[in-house]
């Protein structure tokens, strides 16, 4: 764990940073290093992404996520000693989930107007997402872990996750299948649906947020409020009944 | 904004404890959300206006949505070997429902919402 840097260097240099070096091992050890590192590595990706113009390559998480293990492999630091740190960040994850609430209430007229259609589209898409991909996984041979953290991906991580958990998967492997989900959602929609001629921005941003969730809504967004808006609602939906049902789907699958 | 906060931990706090009063496989903050959910639609009902604070720290959070799910993803890293391994299924299972459950719902969506009018096209 000491500095494996340090050990390369010239001795004189080598000399000179020793104190610095300390400095590090004592930083290094305590829950600041992994919360600052968390902080800066979105920064700079968020910044990087907005200058981009929300390209879905520049995804924000993506980048931050690569830079933080690059820092953590350079610097021999363990996963663990990192979400020391990190876990304050962590925890919010499920402060953000309740706040999702919030814009689902400013829809909750217009949602209640078209609950039956929005409701009925949220069945079939689910059913479409989740039939596919277990059905691909399975036929090319994932295992049984793989396949239980593949199953909550198209609903927004903080929920993928306990759900992942539930049903005999890991929370890790679902948020980085329900990322990659987000990060094709995001890609391919547009040309796909203009291939299909879907032109109304409530049937697009509804489609995106149900089977791309927080990244698809993201993108949503930035193309067009109301894409935006029906995508929230998409979201937020999946997210409660994917909650409420794929745990129990998840025990029937595995029984 | 942290008053907003402070309410927004309380409904957190009321899933976790309604999670473990009940047994119910789902997540804490999923039972939060429809509590918070449930209060949010009585008080429009009430004809009482979005309350300011909650309203800021609700878009505060949501705005950022993204780097909250950074440090569990960074936690790919003790992952590569089985990720590597079964890359093949997993990217494809991703992809191929990704498609169709876009393509599904869209279309079932133009088909009973109908065609909107020219200034909602896309370009």
């Amino acid at each position: 764990m000491k500095n494996g840097l340090a050990a390369q260097l010239p001795v004189g240099l080598s000399h000179a940073l020793e104190p610095l070096a300390e400095v590090w091992v004592y930083l290094a050890a305590t829950p600041l290093f992994g919360l600052t590192l968390t902080l800066s590595a979105y920064i700079v990706a968020d910044y990087v992404s907005a200058r981009s113009g929300r390209r879905p390559i520049a995804n924000p998480v993506l980048w931050s996520v690569l830079a933080i293990i690059a820092v953590l492999t350079a610097t021999g630091t363990p996963y663990r000693r990192y979400f020391e740190g990190a876990q304050f960040v962590h925890f919010m994850l499920g402060t953000a989930t309740v706040a999702l609430a919030v814009p689902l209430a400013r829809l909750w007229p217009e949602l209640r107007a078209r609950s039956a259609t929005l409701l009925g589209a949220l069945a079939l898409g689910a059913t479409t997402s989740i039939v596919v991909t277990l059905g691909a996984a399975w036929a090319l041979g994932a295992s049984p872990v793989i396949l239980a953290s593949l199953l909550p991906k198209s609903v927004t991580a903080p929920i993928a996750m306990g759900v992942a958990e539930k049903v005999g998967g890991s929370a890790t492997l679902a948020v980085v299948f329900t990322m990659t989900t987000g990060i094709v959602g995001a890609l391919i929609v547009a040309p796909l649906l203009n291939a299909l001629g879907v032109r109304d921005w409530a049937a697009r941003g509804y489609a995106i947020g149900l089977a791309s969730h927080g990244i698809g809504t993201a993108r949503a967004w930035s193309v067009h409020p109301r894409a935006g808006a029906y995508a929230s609602l998409a979201m937020g939906l999946h997210g409660v009944f994917g909650a409420l049902l794929l745990p129990w789907l998840g025990g029937w699958l595995t029984r | 904004m942290i008053q907003g906060l402070a309410v927004l931990l309380l409904f957190q706090s009321l899933g976790e404890a309604l999670v473990q009063l009940s047994g119910a496989p789902v997540p804490g903050p999923v039972l939060g959300l429809v509590a918070l959910l449930a209060f949010l639609v009585w008080r429009q009902r009430n004809g009482l206006g979005e309350w300011k604070p909650l309203a800021q720290a609700a878009d505060g959070l949501l705005a950022h949505l993204s780097i909250f799910f950074v440090p569990v993803s960074v936690g790919v890293m003790l992952y590569w070997e089985p990720l590597a391994r079964e890359g093949l299924a997993w990217i494809v299972a991703i992809i191929a429902s990704t498609v169709a459950a876009i393509a599904v719902t869209a279309l079932f969506l133009k088909h009973r919402l109908g065609e909107p009018g020219d200034e909602e096209s896309p370009p």
